[in-house]
């Protein structure tokens, strides 16, 4: 286990939050990551922490098909979002870059924002103020892409 | 126990007697496409996952539409990256200055009835308007389509939603697909499809269907598809015997039935700042507005011209004014039928197809406080310029009568259509 900070993000938190159409311009991630929720919390980029957690209500990452959404909060070293649910686009490609996306029902009305919480992503737990959550499991099929760090390890790995 | 449509299409494309939703399987993409804003991520990964060759270069399309005309120097990157990569690749289908990619797939004969299409695009919902299922993915998936010709889906659950009776005078598809998306809320069809059906629909032209689908997405939908009938055949140019097949079965199962009496609906916008933030035209009557935009693969398409047309015919707006057509040829055809003249003539600045304001890029971007009632489909908070822009929603209709009077204004019947 290991201590991350706690990010709290409201319901349909949407891509043009998490990264600004304008910035998809930008020639990579590296560059874009310091817009990361601009709109919302203007200094998160700076702020965020490699190993920090986001948490959310429902139906985060919903809106457009970027993929940079989820990989500005790869980028920035994010290392999972926990959700009450995720939006189907969002999801999937967060599956295929690598970043751990979490489903759990509970964790939202009993955490804070800044909080420190203990994520295991092993045993599909979380744990606040002593309080531990289970998390919903991955399908088999997305636990492999995940485990193997994204889409394209994954594919490496099958040749 | 019988099927919907969406599960007759992927069980005809995966050669099953039957699939049921929570199947996992692997289906073979019928057409792809790509947007200018995108190519270079898919290009990149398409090399970076080692592959050589397009598995059929045919099935994919390349559309410029987001950065037509460039607006930065930065844009042309993309243009460039993309035509070396058709270049390199032996991609022939390219258009660069046609329209709107969700109009043109179905304009153009790309996406048809009962075929499966991806798009690095999350309106790519669209075409379900000619009973394709069609989704959007990201930039990684699209690159593994491009090597390997497939996509595994997760076969998904169908909500009925059925629209009975003659909508009134001032209703149009975009006030059923808000009012829809109201009741669902953002996220009520996420992992879903929703079928349409009933009477209403029947009615509606393929066009009136394209505005519903382009929006299910907002609703969180997987696709949103409509039984082919003689409309979609005549507009995807196919025979009745080839999409005979495609029909939902009377004892087809879904996981939730909505039905709406056409009468009951009324002019509805979407307020700011969520698509889901539904509200009769009545209720936020009288608004000041800075600008009204009239377009977009939402309602860029001739009956919405059309519409825009009758209600400002010898009117002068009292407000900015942008209409954007969703392609090449619906602009053409409406400067035949005189609409681009009276939309011009009563202040309108009109605009080459493409997706410029609707993704806040270019052509009419608003800034802090002001407010514009437009018909695209997204009102996301800093998605017209800054985040404090406040962005309604509403049919061409509405937006036609709310620029003649710079006020958000509930729309009389609609002439010229």
């Amino acid at each position: 286990m290991s201590e991350s900070k706690v990010w709290k993000f409201h319901n349909d938190v949407d891509t043009d939050q998490i990264i600004g159409s304008q910035y998809l311009l930008l020639p990579n991630v590296e560059e874009m990551k310091q817009y990361t929720f601009e709109s919302l919390d203007p200094g998160f980029a700076a702020k965020a922490q490699p190993g920090d957690i986001i948490v959310a209500a429902e139906n985060f990452g919903c809106g457009s098909s970027r993929e940079q959404a989820p990989s500005v909060l790869k980028a920035l070293g994010i290392k999972a979002v926990i959700a009450k649910s995720f939006a189907r686009i969002f999801y999937r490609n967060s599956i295929n870059i690598g970043l751990p996306v979490i489903v759990c029902k509970d964790l939202y009305e009993h955490v804070e924002d800044g909080a420190i919480a203990d994520l295991d992503l092993s045993a599909g737990t979380v744990s606040v103020d002593g309080q531990e959550f289970s998390c919903t499991k991955l399908p088999e099929y997305m636990q492999k892409i995940l485990n193997a760090g994204g889409l394209i390890a994954s594919l490496n790995k099958e040749v | 126990m019988g099927s919907t449509l969406i599960e007759k299409i992927v069980a005809r494309n995966i050669g099953a007697d039957q699939v049921k939703p929570g199947q996992i399987v692997t289906v073979n993409v019928d057409r792809v496409m790509i947007h200018d804003i995108f190519i270079p991520f898919v290009a990149d990964k398409f090399e970076e996952m080692g592959f050589t060759s397009l598995w059929d270069p045919d099935k994919v399309v390349l559309i410029y539409d987001h950065l037509i005309p460039t607006s930065a120097v930065e844009d042309v990157r993309h243009f460039k990256i993309g035509d070396a990569f058709a270049e390199k690749y032996g991609l022939k289908n390219v258009h660069r200055s046609d329209g709107i990619c969700h109009q043109l797939m179905t304009e153009a004969g790309y996406a048809k009835p009962g075929n499966i299409v991806f798009g690095t695009d999350s309106h790519t919902t669209t075409y379900g308007c000619v009973g394709c299922f069609s989704s959007g993915i990201g930039y990684t998936e699209m690159a593994s389509i491009l090597g390997t010709g497939q996509l595994w889906i997760r076969v998904p659950e169908t909500i009925k939603v059925v629209v009975n009776g003659t909508l009134p005078d001032n209703v149009t598809a975009k006030d059923v697909i808000l009012r829809l998306i109201g009741d669902l809320r953002s996220d009520g069809a996420t992992y879903k499809v929703l079928e349409l059906s009933g009477s209403a629909v029947d009615a509606m032209s393929v066009a009136s269907r394209m505005t519903i689908s382009n929006m299910a997405i907002e609703a969180g939908a997987k696709a949103c598809l409509f039984r082919p009938d003689e409309k979609t055949c005549e507009y995807s140019r196919v025979n009745m015997e080839d999409v005979d097949w495609l029909y939902p079965d009377e004892d087809a199962d879904y996981c939730r039935v909505m039905e709406y009496r056409a009468e009951d609906l009324v002019p509805v916008l979407a307020c700011p700042s969520q698509v889901d933030n539904i509200k009769p035209v009545t209720e936020v009557e009288g608004t000041e507005l800075d600008q009204v935009f009239i377009g977009s693969c939402t309602n860029g398409r001739l009956e919405d011209l059309a519409v825009a047309a009758g209600i400002l015919k010898g009117h002068t707006t009292a407000c900015k004014l942008i209409v954007t057509p969703a392609s090449r040829k619906i602009y053409m055809e409406a400067i035949k039928a005189g609409y681009m003249e009276t939309l011009a003539k009563a202040g309108a600045i009109i605009t080459q197809p493409g997706c410029g304001l609707c993704c806040g890029r270019a052509g009419g971007i608003l800034t802090d406080g002001e407010k514009v009632l437009a018909t695209n489909n997204r009102n996301f908070l800093g998605r017209m310029g800054t985040s404090k822009v406040g962005i309604y929603l509403g049919s061409p209709a509405t937006a036609a009568t709310s620029a003649i009077t710079g006020k958000i204004t509930v729309p009389k019947g609609i002439q010229g259509n």
